[in-house]
């Protein structure tokens, strides 16, 4: 670490503010990540970021100190509230890694007029991206207009200008990783005189 | 009051002369973090406002929640300004299994500050910067020696935990706590979790 010796005038007071690590996982102080439904998941996080916390809160000390305030009854009560939460928490992960399994994003070419083509790119929600920064990205990647829209059936997808399927497709799979199967290319042609 | 997640109104810029007042409202409602003050709310930054549900306000600076207040109630520290100065504010603590309540949402209720786990200011009045009694316990100063009135807003610590985990104001004071030893002591606070807890300002 760097000397504590500042270099810059000492008219300004060191900062008292306490700097608190709070969990990579569930954002609460890791102190209280057992209450959470993610405790498993909390206390290999905290293992692998800050060792030094992890072995004064899991050391067999530290557990056997917490429970012996505890009643028994209140620690088995503790305890099926936990693994309770644990179950809900679970639970709610496979789903949403099945909806993730399943959710298609779709980029579809659509010709505007004659040679002109927007590129319309829907779904990318459901694995976790944020459409405005994907069309923030895309615009500056591929030197064009890009933005979020809303589409007629109520949903959001990102419109970028110009026929950039192709390289769409590579970002999606590999940049966001998503699985192949997961992306569709469609073209959106319009009938001629229409 | 933030069982649900929230997703916050528009945001605007607090005028200088309105950040003065607040600031200054900060340190009247909690002296001990006047010291403070400009490291939290440093004279040249720009407060922003925001609107959440029901009524509350909340004051931010670079997207980190500071303070809110609901109407007229007092202005009352997020927990990660409590957080960061925990000895600014009186402090009463729950008993350990009382935690998992709290952290669900519950109202919290007497007896979870009345059993052996719990703590209280002690209510002998003795004055935490007088310190002529070098015996008084660390435990002692941490939870004074003033009992606290109804409407105060005080920090809920917990046992065996060294970081706050609710904030809220008392509907009862302290001394009729620990006379009655039940009923609702804090039932709209701000806790470890809660929607104003995970809010995200970006
Ligand atoms: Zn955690």
């Amino acid at each position: 670490m760097a000397s504590e010796i500042g270099a810059t005038d000492a008219a300004s007071s060191e900062p008292q503010a306490r700097h608190v690590i709070y969990c990579g996982v569930c954002s609460l102080p890791p102190e209280y990540c057992e209450f959470g439904g993610t405790a498993k998941k909390c206390k290999d996080w905290l293992e692998k970021n800050h060792p030094d916390l992890h072995e004064k809160l899991y050391s067999e000390e530290a557990v056997a100190a917490t429970l012996s305030t505890l009643s028994l009854e209140a620690q088995k009560r503790a305890a099926k509230d936990s693994q309770k939460k644990e179950a809900k928490a679970a639970a709610a992960e496979a789903k949403a890694a099945e909806t993730k399994a399943q959710a298609q994003i779709l980029i579809k070419r659509v010709e505007r007029n004659k040679r002109k083509y927007v590129t319309a790119v829907s779904g990318l929600e459901a694995h976790g991206m944020d459409l405005k920064k994907v069309a923030k990205e895309w615009g500056k990647k591929f030197a064009t207009g890009s933005s979020v829209t809303k589409t007629a059936s109520g949903g959001e997808e990102v419109v970028v200008q110009g026929d950039n399927s192709d390289e769409i497709f590579d970002w999606v799979v590999d940049v966001a990783g998503v699985p192949e199967a997961n992306v569709d290319c469609i073209e959106d042609k319009k009938k001629k005189g229409a | 009051m933030f069982k649900k997640d929230i997703t916050p109104g528009a945001k605007s810029k607090v005028k200088s002369s309105v950040q003065r007042a607040i600031r200054t409202k900060i340190t009247e409602t909690y002296p001990l973090l006047a010291p403070h003050i400009d490291e939290i709310i440093p004279k040249k930054s720009q407060l922003d406002s925001l609107k959440l549900p029901d009524r509350v306000t909340l004051y931010a600076l670079d997207s980190h929640p500071l303070f809110y207040q609901h109407m007229d109630d007092p202005i009352t520290p997020h927990l990660r300004t409590v957080h960061q100065f925990p000895a600014a504010f009186p402090r009463i603590r729950i008993d350990r299994g009382a935690i998992r309540f709290v952290l669900s949402g519950a109202t919290l209720m007497a007896p979870g500050l009345t059993s052996a786990g719990g703590r209280l200011p002690s209510g002998t009045n003795a004055t935490t910067d007088k310190d002529d009694g070098e015996e008084e316990g660390e435990e002692e100063k941490r939870y004074g020696g003033r009992d606290l009135e109804e409407g105060e807003v005080v920090v809920v610590e917990a046992e065996g935990k060294e970081e706050a985990c609710m904030i809220g104001q008392l509907r009862v004071g302290t001394r009729e706590i620990k006379e009655k030893k039940k009923g609702v002591v804090i039932d709209a606070g701000h806790y470890l979790g809660d929607g104003l807890w995970r809010i995200e300002l970006d």
